[in-house]
């Protein structure tokens, strides 16, 4: 007997903007879109086979997070034109949130999808392990490495 | 309590954002506002109807919309493709411009017994009416008048499949699942300048 899935118009509705905000977190708003989308299309492709109902929040946002790095690693797989400016001193001083967010997307990737889908999508460090195929102890030290990190940004609020 | 502003700035983290564009599903549906009332379509992408029931509530809309998961595939979209004829066929309908539909039915929300009953009553044409009696007597069953109103009653293409033309052996006007006034306003309908009296060979 299989499971009683809900229909997936139903999982749009109640996650497309959990979806969408963490995929701008991970990729950034120019690549945000197009992750969201992709995660979108290959969680319908797969949706019937799931064996469960349960966490499908946490499963959808694993698909997102997972999207987010594939583009992440494709992006550094390409030649920049020119290196990234000197940011020590900046002719205007950029907007705090901006500042954080570049500085997330400096992060190493296991630390910046574990610190991202903890604050900004809160996710528990056991479903984080899962999506890392990681221990929650090991989440734990992710999130709180990636934080230290953010803090020297000096972020405002 | 002084809260990390990183953490902050994290959680309350709101760009400008915008729903999937989704068309490769299984099934579409859409909610549509009729003058009979508040009906929910569903087709498959290449255009069969799945389901036109009545669903006044949110909850009827659950209600069908789980069955629908269930019963054929959990990828429901809403929007979607397949939907364009169905609703523009039920459109002209209830606007008198058609007298029968020509989009291709699927009965899977149907149990064999409906489809029996439903079957039989494609025999029934535009602005003709039948009772239960006649109805149970044609699916072989001429006892079951009451199992046959009730697989009326749950009928999934209403109005496609016109149980609206199904009265009580006295011509009264009995339950309909979009409620009297939508029944009568379809027989009115088909009984209309072009219904049954004038009409009624072509």
């Amino acid at each position: 007997m299989s499971v009683a899935l809900p229909p997936f118009s139903r999982l749009v509705d109640a996650h497309w903007r959990d979806v969408a905000r963490l995929a701008h977190a991970l990729a950034g708003p120019d690549d945000g879109p197009d992750v969201a989308q992709q995660a979108w299309a290959q969680a319908l492709a797969a949706y019937p086979s799931l064996r469960s109902s349960r966490n499908l929040r946490s499963w959808l946002l694993t698909i997102t997070a997972r999207c987010a790095t594939d583009v992440h690693r494709a992006r550094a797989r390409r030649p920049l034109l020119a290196e990234a400016p000197d940011r020590a001193a900046p002719c205007s001083p950029e907007p705090p949130d901006e500042q954080l967010w570049d500085g997330v997307r400096r992060l190493p990737q296991r630390q910046r999808t574990a610190v991202v889908l903890h604050y900004v999508v809160d996710l528990d460090h056991a479903a984080i392990a899962g999506a890392l195929g990681t221990t929650p102890a090991a989440s734990r030290r992710l999130v709180s490495d990636a934080l230290a990190t953010l803090r020297t940004l000096g972020v405002q609020r | 309590m002084n809260i990390d502003p990183v953490i902050l700035a994290m959680r309350g983290y709101d760009p400008t954002v915008r729903p999937p564009v989704l068309t490769e599903g299984d099934v579409s549906y859409v909610v549509h506002d009729t003058a009979i009332g508040r009906l929910l379509l569903a087709a498959r992408p290449e255009g069969t109807a799945l389901a036109c029931v009545f669903t006044p509530a949110e909850a009827d809309v659950e209600r069908v919309l789980a069955r629908i998961a269930r019963v054929t595939s959990p990828r429901v979209l809403r929007g979607g493709r397949g939907l364009d004829r169905l609703r523009r066929e039920l459109d002209d309908y209830l606007a008198g411009q058609v007298h029968a539909f020509t989009v291709p039915v699927d009965l899977a929300l149907a149990t064999p017994f409906q489809r029996q009953v439903l079957t039989a009553l494609t025999e029934v044409g535009y602005g003709a009416r039948t009772t239960y009696g006649a109805l149970a007597l044609a699916v072989g069953r001429p006892s079951a008048s009451r199992a046959v109103g009730a697989a009326l009653g749950a009928n999934p293409l209403c109005v496609l499949l016109p149980c609206h033309r199904v009265l009580s052996a006295t011509g009264a006007l009995t339950g309909y699942a979009g409620g009297l006034h939508a029944k009568a306003r379809l027989l009115d309908l088909e009984s209309g300048p072009c219904g049954a009296q004038s009409c009624a060979r072509r």
